[in-house]
């Protein structure tokens, strides 16, 4: 009975440790991005906004009006939605392979798709620097597009591959008798059955796009293609020796808000989605 | 999966192969129409510019002086590893890589098993804990910056024994542990999760069972939760570790390699895209992904990390 409670109190504990690490860093870039820009150049240390050194929405209205921020966050969402779009039809295609047909080089694809996983991406910056420049799409987005596409693919191919393994044989086979191709069967059978599976896919993948921070200062140059994490790290204000802090949390915050939205109303799929690719089989 | 073509294939010698049947054929060619896309697409961003670099790695190239391009063999290389900037630049990636991965590892099962346990609230939970993990490293590098400086951030009122005006930012060990920190406290959550579900995976009756004989708290996590969930503790170590060993937007963001604090990373992007060297920053590149693949092999054999063991397809 002792224990019993002891060990009530010890998961209680515990829920209140990973709540305070999970959100206490958020809280506190919020909390930095109602402090005013005064106070941040004086100094003011302390969680909260001192008397007085509060700002309201100010910090919001000014990024908010900030003509280079405001391209980056609609260039941020027109580049991630496109390659996640483009990223999730093309691994469900070769997904549904793995998973379901038996063919010559299935492990070879597997492997590859494991090794770019891993591929240090910085390496690939200079050699891509170089053949954007010569093929125009450099400071462009589909310059930034086709990166992601190819370092999300493997991530989806996992996780989709896992899915798909999970979908009843029979029903494709019962399709196959009944007249259907194998084409058919896949198309009018399994894209239903696998649409939960294909959304998680789709998360996933928005998620890096939208994270991607070493194509987004390499492969671009101006307001043009950048994405909102290069905005935020050449945001720089009038004062280069006095960076903006609370102006760049409240541009944190707004790059945040999308992703918070994601896992408020997603969060089984992603988690069912992060585990099923490296654990699960 | 039609297990018979595949124990003839794996074994050409003793079985020979029979011929491929209609069925089989058409099999083979609408996967291989469907892996195409992806396969294409995901060596035409790597394989193909990483001959690239292969290549322009023997010449002394330079953006500022495209016209003085010049064949040097492996002259970048020597430059670059007889170089103590390269292997100061390594052991910091190597250091951060093994101090980051253990903490995680730690706290990450700590919270695993609070998750495993935890009957109310777990949709709270599991939405705090992908917070963290859906933050953009930027905006986690920024909070922590901030967090830790001693004009604007609160580390030094809340840390009992820092002195209030001490600068985290002026010198190589306390500015790592504040990359650290912005890198464990994003990458955690991840490592629960994977943990977490091979957690799920160790069978409850072997935990009565060990529980009616009498072990004790830690006997019962040593000798049947641990290594009953091997393969996931595994690949959640090689995942995070090969991960860790990329470090960049972090240290851009806190300390853009002040004071010592470059990764390997960070080293070759400054050649290639602030300096425009294309020749040695070439080179780098190639040295980076030979090394990536060195810590991934040293891993793989040194904790005889099975993958198809762990996705159960053996």
């Amino acid at each position: 009975m002792q224990t019993d409670v002891k060990s009530k109190i010890g998961t209680f504990v515990g829920v209140a440790v990973i709540l305070a690490w999970c959100l206490l860093p958020v809280v506190w870039i919020i909390s930095l991005s109602f402090k005013s820009q005064e106070a941040v150049t004086n100094g003011s240390p302390g969680f909260f906004p001192s008397d007085g050194g509060g700002a309201g929405w100010q910090n919001y209205k000014d990024v908010l009006d900030n003509g280079q921020f405001r391209h980056a966050v609609f260039n941020s969402i027109g580049i991630s939605l496109i390659a996640t779009l483009l990223s999730v039809v093309i691994a469900t295609l070769a997904a549904y392979a793995i998973a379901r047909l038996d063919f010559k080089g299935k492990k070879f694809v597997l492997t590859t798709a494991l090794v770019i996983a891993m591929f240090p991406v910085v390496s690939l910056v200079g050699p891509l620097f170089d053949m954007w420049r010569t093929f125009h799409l450099y400071d462009t987005w589909p310059g930034l597009i086709i990166p992601y596409m190819s370092f999300t693919l493997p991530l989806a191919i996992w996780t989709l591959s896992a899915f798909f393994r999970e979908i009843p044989w029979e029903m494709e086979q019962a399709a196959q008798v009944d007249g259907a191709t194998a084409w058919q069967a896949f198309r009018k059978v399994i894209v239903p059955l696998a649409a939960p599976g294909v959304f998680t896919a789709a998360i996933l993948t928005f998620f890096f796009a939208w994270n991607d921070f070493v194509f987004g200062i390499s492969l671009t140059s101006t307001e043009k293609a950048r994405p909102i994490p290069a905005a935020l790290s050449f945001f720089v204000g009038q004062d280069p020796f006095n960076r903006p802090a609370s102006l760049l949390a409240a541009g944190a915050v707004v790059a945040t808000v999308p992703i918070v939205v994601l896992v408020l109303f997603f969060q089984r799929k992603i988690v069912a989605g992060l585990t099923a690719g490296a654990v699960k089989g | 999966m039609t297990t018979y073509v595949q124990t003839a294939a794996d074994d050409p010698d003793t079985a020979p192969r029979p011929p491929d049947s209609d069925r089989t054929r058409a099999e083979n060619n609408l996967a291989r129409k469907l892996v195409a896309p992806a396969l294409i697409l995901m060596l035409l961003v790597t394989a193909f510019p990483m001959l690239r670099a292969l290549y322009l790695s023997m010449f002394d190239y330079s953006l500022t002086a495209p016209d003085d391009k010049e064949f040097v063999g492996f002259q970048n290389y020597a430059t670059a590893l007889s170089d103590w900037l390269f292997w100061r630049d390594t052991l910091t990636t190597v250091f951060i890589m093994i101090v980051t991965v253990a903490f995680e590892l730690v706290i990450g099962f700590a919270f695993a098993m609070v998750m495993h346990k935890v009957i109310f609230a777990r949709g709270v939970i599991r939405t705090s804990i992908l917070i963290p993990y859906g933050v953009i490293t930027v905006v986690s590098g920024f909070a922590w910056q901030f967090a830790f400086s001693y004009q604007n951030g609160f580390v030094n009122s809340w840390l009992p024994f820092i002195d209030t005006d001490f600068n985290w930012f002026a010198e190589r060990n306390s500015s790592l542990i504040a990359i650290m920190a912005s890198e464990i406290w994003k990458t955690t959550p991840f490592m629960s999760l994977l943990l977490l579900a091979g957690l799920a995976q160790v069978s409850n009756d072997m935990l009565e069972a060990a529980k009616v004989d009498g072990a004790t708290w830690w006997q019962r996590l040593y000798k049947v939760i641990l290594p009953n969930m091997r393969a996931a503790i595994m690949v959640a170590v090689l995942f995070r570790a090969l991960d860790a060993y990329r470090i960049f937007d972090n240290i851009f963001v806190m300390t853009a390699g002040a004071n010592k604090t470059e990764s390997i990373s960070f080293l070759t992007y400054r050649q290639v895209i602030e300096q425009f060297q294309l020749g040695i920053g070439s080179a780098l590149s190639v040295l980076l992904f030979l090394s990536v693949l060195v810590v991934a092999f040293v891993i793989v054999k040194l904790f005889k990390v099975d993958l198809a063991d762990a996705r159960q397809e053996n």
